[in-house]
Order: C-alpha cells, then structure tokens, then sequence
C-alpha cells in the first residue's frame, strides 16, 4: 500500500521521536519483532523495584514502593471502633487509593480519574479476599471495640502498572505496621479517668498504634505512658508490640497483550498504545487470588494464560526476595 | 462431586433465559435479559455526534452508564462500567462511524447473583437491536468454584456469597452455526475459545480457573444457541420475548 511504503520511506528520515509519536504502533512493531522493548528490556522482564518502609513517620505503617518510574506512597493509621454488630469479633480495614493531579497530566483536580476509582476497588477486593490480614486479629473488646485500619495510597507518578505498585506498597505497609498489645486499666480515682482521657498518644517512633485502655464506663480511651511524667495506679508490665501477623500475601503482575506477544510490566506509554491489560495476582501459597482481564481487543487464549501466570510466579519471586531485603534492613527491635 | 444446588439444578445448568427486544420506544435499541431472577434492562442511544474529551476522534467513542436497583453509585458501579466499557469496545467495529458516541445505559431490575454477565448480554442484544455494527456478539458466564473444587454454573446470589470462590468470563459469540474443517484458528485454538473479559473473586487454585474457563466455554456455546435464536425473531414487540429453559 502506498501509505505503508511511504512511512518506509519516511523512517529512514525521520527522527525516530517523529516516528515514535506518529507511529506509534508501528515504532512498537518493529521493536516486538526482535523481542525486546524500547527501554532495552526484554519482554517478560519487569521494571527495577524498590521498597522503601517507614517513609511516613507519623502513620503506624507506611511504604513507599517504585516500580520503574511508577511511585507509590502507601501510610496505614489506625482507630477505635464499634465492630459492627454481624461481626463484633473482626476489625475492619478501609482501603482508598488516590491519584492526585501529581501523577499525571491527564488526571486534574476535581473529577476523580476514572483509573483511579477502578484500582481502589481493584485493591480493597484483592486485599481482603486473599485473607492477608486475619480481621479477627483487630479485635479488642468482643462486640465493643476493635482496630479499624485506614490504608491510604497515593500514587505520585503514574507510569502504568499502577494496581501492582500500589498493592506493592501496601503489603509493604501491612507487613511494617505493628502494634502494642492492648491492655485494660481501671482507673480508681475520678481525676485520674479524666487525665486519661485527655492525653493524646502517639510515641515518637511513631510505628505502632497507640495504646489503648477501656475505662469503667466501657469507652476506650487512648493515653501515654511516660509523655507527661503522670504515673497511673495500675499498669501492665508487658508490653510487646506486636507486628500484624501478615496471611498468604499476594503479589500482582500486569501484561500487555498485543497479537502473540506478552509484555509484562508495561510503561503508560504501552498501556495506551496497547489496550488489552492482563492483573494476575498470585498469591504465596501459589494460588489464583484474581484473574483480571477487563475486555480489550486481544483475546486472551488457554496458551496465553499459563504463559501469564508463569510470568506471575516468576515475578513473584522477585518481589519476595525485594520485600525482605526491605524489610531485614529496616528491623530496629 | 457433585453438589446439591437449593434450587435443584445439576452444576452444569444455567437458569432459565429469558431475552426481550424493542421494549423501549425511544431508545434506538433496547433489550431485557433475565438469567432465573437476575434481570437487566439495557438501551442503546446512538450513534450521537461528537466523543467525549480525551477519547480519541478518529474512532467511535461507547460510553456506559450502570444504574444500580437501588443506592447512590459508588465504586462498585464504576468498576461495572469500565469492564463494560471495554468489552463492548472489543466487539464493536469503532472505525466505521468515527467521532460519534454511543450510549449504552444498564438499568439493573434484579439482582439475583451473576449481574455483570447478565448485563453484558443484556447490552449486546440491545446493540443488535439498535443496528450498530459488530464485529461478533459476546456472551458472558459467572462459574463458581465451591468448597471442594468442582465447579458450579450460573449461581444464585446466595451462592455466590457461599462459594469459595466465583469467575465472571466473557466469550466471543461464534460467527458460524456449524463449524467446518480447517475453520479460522489461532495458535490451535477457535476464535470463539478466547476470553474476553475475566473478573475473579475470592481465592483459587489455576486448574480450578481453567476448568472454570473449560466450562464456561461450553456452557457459552448453548447460550450463542440461545442468543441467535431469540435475535433472528421478527422485531415485533408481540413475538420478541424467547424462552429457554
């Protein structure tokens, strides 16, 4: 055809950003033909990972997680609340995930982006059906008061791949928020219940949630132990913190599919270019936790979706060896 | 293993299917579907001048919009409506009428367990009826896998709840009543054998998913039996409605 030839022709002159900005599935072609990807990798391999714990000081966990150019912050805190009355043994975990306009040119304040209303759900459904965190764990006093966890992520740079950055960051997250054990006192004295209530309680390090007690009129109350020099009648002598004790944790990875080729991780640039976007997200016990394939013009075949989860496997192996590295240098205790 | 089912029906068999078209008069195209007590009404507007910002003009622009029976939309509904979104992209020719949106609005009446599969066939019956141009039609599935790993078709909400476990797929229509030798293949494989759409719930192991994904496919062949019978019915709206048992 003549237009083909002509942008034949054309390539040898052009630059190769022309060519890249007006032909960009062509530019992408050329380059899947000889296995490999513009940014030199090879198909099935993933963007350079990095986690970082502990970025947020004040929240009682937090993680910063960067895959490639992809960054995001992920910062757990947690409250007291009534456990609702069908589960008053289970705690509770609210998940929102954000794109503020940081993270990309086409997300502007306002009008929530319509990836990001998708990734949130995405996220809390893969994270509380593949039973990482035990609910039962967050409970305090059965049918009064149990944890409620608060797990915000915001994504600072969009470069695609965003569900499996931010699930990233936040079993990060999980995994580095601990607590102390609550414990019940019974204050004796009038002035001593009120003292209580009015202290405030984070310690300076600033990774656990606060220690709580449950006064005589059954309200939880949160206060410090040495912040204002005042000495309580009663205390307990122990006080471990104790680390969320994490279930099977799930990993993520996306593919682009495009003909035959699987391109795993791919760029924003790829995304757009390439509709079709495969999650799988596995989890340690190597089962299936979501297989998500939301429509796109490239069907998805039996070959291509063992070829998907073994990409799967593999990348998750990367990811847990990159979590414990993360995590055995950030052990303080 | 075979499980018992509340409503009696062996784990391959789907609910009664019951398709309707052109029950709406003012929408250009409109279809109800009802899979046992789960029923959704769609309508099609379009194709209407103009695409919506950041889409691109040089082809047709779907919108949906997912109304749910009851309750504000939240998240669970735009989520719907992007995997709808997407999979109603995939079968339709967008080069054809470019610049142009079309609306695809779901209205839920009932939801009784498989609602996004219900939905996705529900909108495809209204896109025939609205005459806008289709690559293949799409039918859709939702296969749960229950406790001890077999797998169960077409569940109820209550099910669903119970199940270890349940997979929503999205299967091309094949083109053809009857396949013949040497038919399109790809890698191996038929046209009509590549997913679509898939949305999992809940934890399984990959054979469960990819028995899920075995049966599905034959239980999609059925339902494009059922699906091209009820279309080639004359557009009347007194002879429309099929059932299939």
């Amino acid at each position: 055809m003549g237009l083909l030839d002509s942008s034949g022709d054309l390539s040898a002159e052009m630059e190769v950003d022309a060519f890249r900005r007006l032909f960009p599935l062509r530019y992408y072609e050329r380059h899947l033909a000889e296995s490999i990807r513009p940014d030199g990798r090879p198909l099935g391999r993933a963007r350079d990972t990095t986690v970082a714990l502990g970025a947020v000081s004040s929240a009682d966990g937090s993680a910063l997680a960067k895959i490639g150019s992809t960054t995001m912050l992920a910062a757990i805190k947690m409250e007291v609340m009534t456990p609702s009355a069908e589960s008053p043994d289970e705690g509770c975990i609210a998940i929102e995930f954000h794109m503020p306009p940081i993270c990309s040119p086409i997300v502007r304040p306002g009008r929530p982006a319509e990836a990001a209303v998708v990734v949130s759900k995405q996220l809390s459904d893969t994270i509380l059906s593949s039973g990482m965190i035990d609910l039962k764990e967050l409970a305090l006093v059965s049918g009064k008061a149990a944890w409620m966890a608060y797990l915000d992520i915001y994504c600072l740079d969009a470069d695609g791949a965003l569900f499996d950055a931010a699930l990233l960051s936040a079993v990060a997250a999980f995994s580095h928020c601990k607590h102390l054990s609550p414990f019940l006192i019974v204050p004796t004295s009038y002035t001593l219940l009120l003292s209580l209530i009015h202290v405030s309680a984070r310690y300076s390090l600033a990774v656990q949630i606060p220690v709580v007690s449950v006064n005589d009129k059954g309200k939880i109350v949160a206060f410090t132990e040495e912040g204002d020099g005042r000495k309580l009648e009663k205390e307990a002598v122990n006080k471990e913190k104790i680390k969320l004790t994490l279930g099977s944790i799930p990993f993520s990875l996306t593919c682009a599919l495009h003909k035959k080729y699987i391109l795993a991780d791919p760029t924003s640039e790829e995304e757009s270019i390439m509709e079709t976007l495969v999650t799988v997200v596995m989890d340690s016990s190597d089962r299936l936790v979501s297989f998500y394939k939301p429509g796109g013009p490239a069907l998805a075949y039996t070959s291509l979706v063992t070829d998907c989860v073994a990409l799967t496997r593999h990348r998750m192996k990367e990811l847990e060896k990159i979590l414990d590295e993360a995590f055995s240098g950030m052990e303080v205790d | 293993m075979e499980t018992d089912r509340k409503d009696g029906r062996t784990p391959n068999q789907l609910r009664p299917l019951k398709c309707s078209r052109n029950i709406l008069h003012r929408a250009h195209g409109s279809a109800s579907w009802s899979q046992g007590e789960t029923k959704v009404l769609a309508a099609v507007y379009g194709p209407k001048a103009g695409t919506k910002k950041n889409e691109d003009p040089e082809k047709a622009c779907i919108e949906v919009i997912w109304k749910p029976k009851t309750g504000q939309i939240g998240k669970a509904e735009k989520e719907c409506e992007m995997i709808m979104k997407k999979t109603i992209q995939s079968i339709c020719l967008l080069t054809i009428n470019p610049n142009t949106t079309t609306s695809v609005i779901v209205q839920v009446v009932n939801d009784d367990g498989a609602l996004l599969p219900c939905a996705i066939n529900a909108a495809c019956a209204a896109l025939v009826d609205a005459g806008i141009p289709l690559k293949h039609l799409a039918v859709a599935i939702c296969c749960c896998v229950a406790e001890e790993g077999s797998v169960v078709l077409d569940p109820t909400k209550l099910e669903e709840q119970q199940m270890r476990g349940f997979a929503y797929l999205v299967f091309p229509n094949s083109a053809l009543s009857a396949l013949p030798e040497g038919s399109y293949l790809v890698n191996g494989e038929p046209l009509e054998h590549g997913i679509i759409t898939s949305v999992t719930h809940g934890v399984m192991s990959v054979d469960e998913y990819l028995k899920c994904v075995d049966r599905g496919r034959a239980a999609c062949a059925k339902l494009s039996g059922f699906l091209r019978n009820s279309l080639q019915k004359s557009q009347f709206p007194s002879d429309t409605s099929s059932k299939a048992a």
